[in-house]
């Protein structure tokens, strides 16, 4: 076990490095660089900018430096935790994220444990009664759940909630807890957010599991081991939830790679459409200000989380399964 | 066995007749598929669907009755009109109509309320003379589907804060969102058949180096990188641009799930005993991928390709939802819901998320579609004909 979790670990550096070259490559297209944003945004401001100023602030970026170099130069600060400065913001690119990864993080993290709470039962329930009115309604529930865009969806619920509850529903606190310091009270209002964003985001990974689990558990309630065991007269409770459920489940935690990249894009879809202080909103308004140093470090952090997440989910199948560790 | 090679000869005898029966049990591969996908019928349906839709698309300049640009006055955000086919007195027409709107303004809230106004009728003609557009940009022409006489009008999906018919849009929308799914689907094919390909094929280092590249693709966050990548395209571009480099970003990512079937069907081939029997017999690469290997998993790939259209929709959806895919006034499903970003829309006017609607209605149809094409073309699978 300790030389297959050895061997995943080593294996993660080569795919994080081609990563940061990936997300370096990307926010560099843009037409422009960082200085020439500033620039504009300094001119409309009517300040002047001497050309030997422009000259430092180049230099100070390491912009005057071929590439490769700048690729380092930016892979080395991420490395030594600093991010620099976010001109958009005025404030260091560390704080801003920090702050926002850390809601990205639960918003995604309980929409995977609603995910699993809402498809396991359905599921089970689904397979065994195939074919009934509960089945039809829970894989039409489930198709549909698939095929409707997040954001389709946060804007449905926002509205149910405006209208039926009376609450308004975007943002993660209510107004007097915005700003406040963290206290009891405060966590207590963020929980009385986070359900609807939790909800919103997990339904298609709901109903992407739900049909992964309903297809799994029908395959083998048709093993032979399964009729023996019931000819035997195994309780059909017992029957079922002791081994066919737990071959059927396996998917969950193999799944959670496939999951987590959609958890995370679907939940910077619904952070901007609700409003939340999530990854989502401070990306899209970093790119459309070409603030590309917050945008790439955002990229990062995002893309880390995923592949953190994979190596947890391969390491607990590892644990799960025997079969793999061995392999 | 004489009897068996001339079935005609002997009228009489049993063997004969086994062998005709024998003959007419006897179906293709190929036809064994499109059985069982017949016996889908939800998916059967979804491809019928699918196909209405695309010819919809297609011609939605004769399937609209107006352009999207064309504003109505007398229509601004007004709700779906119904179809009637008897009037108010209760005489039945065999020509559906529909009712002039009679807008009121709301003394309370200051927002227009609209009405039927029964006394107003607008008979709908069929395949008449309505406003005139080019076909395809091609043939001058004002044939409609179905329009109204001059001086009317009709908003089958209601009208928009500018007086647009919102059904027009939802239909021209279509044929970008749409079109982008298919464009997407073949550039994600030729990506994912040529490195899955080359990696199963040539296997060694082409292989570690297409499973890296592959492994560290569906490690990341499709959507925030699409949307890095969108917001790196010019401002200036021409909306055919923007077009093509959207689909270019989408099929960037979604290629990898294609290319690790076709490398893992690769994989298995490669042992296969007629693919050696046609090495031996002197094939080269090329004819032994395109002649033996690629027929063998041919159907495998058009159901994977099905599933892959979805999410190249449902991510166009996406960007121009948040304003940093296509633009208007390039009109697609996406861009037509950019509008509807506010949940006060819904409220007011819910009938703006008509392009939702259809956005899930396609994807729905993509998926049920996939899946029946994904059992059907698989052998093992009973396809329900146990």
């Amino acid at each position: 076990m300790r030389s297959y979790i050895l061997t995943r670990i080593a294996g993660l550096i080569p795919t994080l490095a081609i990563i940061s070259v990936i997300i370096f490559i990307v926010i560099q297209l843009p037409e422009g660089d960082i200085v020439s944003s500033m620039l504009d945004r300094l001119q409309a401001q009517g300040v002047d900018t001497s050309e030997e100023y422009v000259q430092n602030l180049r230099a100070q970026y390491n912009l005057d430096k071929p590439m490769v170099v700048q690729y380092f130069y930016w892979a080395g600060n991420f490395l030594t935790g600093d991010m620099g400065y976010s001109y958009l913001f005025s404030r260091p690119v560390n704080e801003l994220v920090w702050e926002r990864l850390g809601y990205t993080l639960s918003i995604t993290i309980s929409a995977l444990f609603f995910t699993w709470l809402v498809a396991l039962p359905v599921g089970i329930y689904s397979a065994l009664r195939q074919y009934t009115i509960g089945d039809y309604l829970m894989t039409t529930l489930a198709l549909v759940g698939l095929a409707t865009p997040p954001f389709l969806l946060a804007l449905i619920f926002m509205h149910i909630g405006f209208e039926w509850f009376g609450i308004s529903t975007g943002g993660l606190f209510s107004p007097e807890f915005e700003d406040a310091s963290w206290s009891f009270a405060k966590f207590a209002d963020m929980l009385a957010h986070i359900w609807l964003p939790m909800i919103i985001v997990g339904a298609g990974g709901a109903a992407f599991t739900m049909r992964i689990l309903r297809a799994n558990l029908l395959d083998e309630l048709n093993k032979p081991y399964v009729v023996t065991a019931r000819a035997k007269g195994v309780r059909p409770a017992k029957l079922v939830i002791k081994y066919p459920v737990r071959i059927a489940i396996n998917p969950f935690i193999s799944n959670i790679g496939l999951m987590l990249p959609a958890l995370i894009s679907g939940e910077a879809l619904v952070g901007m459409v609700m409003g939340l202080p999530t990854i989502g909103p401070l990306l899209l308004q970093s790119l459309l200000n070409q603030d590309m140093f917050l945008a790439g470090s955002m990229l990062m952090w995002l893309a880390i989380l995923v592949v953190f997440g994979i190596l947890l989910s391969d390491l607990l199948l590892a644990w799960v399964d025997p079969r793999i560790r061995f392999e | 066995m004489s009897e068996a090679v001339s079935p005609a000869a002997g009228a009489g005898a049993a063997a004969p007749e086994a062998i005709v029966r024998a003959e007419e049990t006897t179906i293709s591969p190929r036809q064994l598929m499109w059985l069982r996908f017949r016996r889908h019928r939800l998916a059967y349906a979804s491809g019928l669907f699918l196909l209405v839709l695309y010819v919809v698309v297609i011609f939605c300049e004769f399937v609209s009755p107006y352009s999207t640009t064309t504003r109505n006055q007398d229509a601004i955000n007004a709700p779906p009109m119904s179809i009637h086919f008897f009037d108010a007195d209760g005489n039945f027409h065999l020509r559906p109509f529909v009712y002039a709107y009679q807008m009121e303004v709301n003394p309370d809230t200051w927002m227009r309320e609209y009405s039927e106004d029964t006394s107003r009728m607008f008979p709908i003609r069929f395949f008449a003379s309505g406003e005139s557009y080019k076909m395809w940009s091609l043939v001058d022409t004002d044939l409609h589907l179905f329009t109204t006489d001059e001086g009317g009008y009709i908003h089958l999906f209601g009208t928009d804060p500018l007086g647009r018919d919102m059904f027009s849009r939802v239909v021209y929308g279509g044929r970008i969102s749409l079109s982008i799914g298919f464009v997407g689907v073949v550039l994600t094919i030729t990506f994912g058949i040529t490195l899955g390909g080359l990696a199963g094929y040539l296997g060694g280092i082409v292989d570690r180096a297409v499973n890296k590249v592959i492994e560290v693709l569906q490690c990341l966050p499709a959507l925030p990188l699409w949307m890095a990548l969108s917001a790196a395209l010019p401002v200036h571009w021409s909306p055919l641009l923007i077009y093509f480099g959207v689909t270019i970003i989408l099929s960037l990512f979604g290629w990898t799930a294609l290319a690790r079937q076709v490398r893992g069907r690769f994989l298995a081939l490669r042992e296969e005993d007629f693919v050696m029997a046609a090495r031996l017999l002197g094939a080269d690469t090329p004819r032994v991928i395109r002649k033996h290997m690629l027929p063998s998993f041919a159907s495998h790939i058009i159901a994977t390709a099905t599933l892959a259209v979805p999410a190249m929709i449902l991510g166009e959806t996406a960007l121009s939802f948040l304003g940093i895919g296509l633009r208007p006034p390039v009109v697609s499903w996406g861009v037509l819901l950019f509008q509807a970003q506010n949940p006060l829309v819904i409220e007011m006017t819910p009938w703006q998320m008509m392009p939702g609607v259809a956005v899930v209605l396609a994807v729905m149809a993509f998926n049920l579609l996939g899946d029946g094409l994904r059992d059907a073309a698989d052998p093992y699978s009973t396809g329900g004909m146990k």
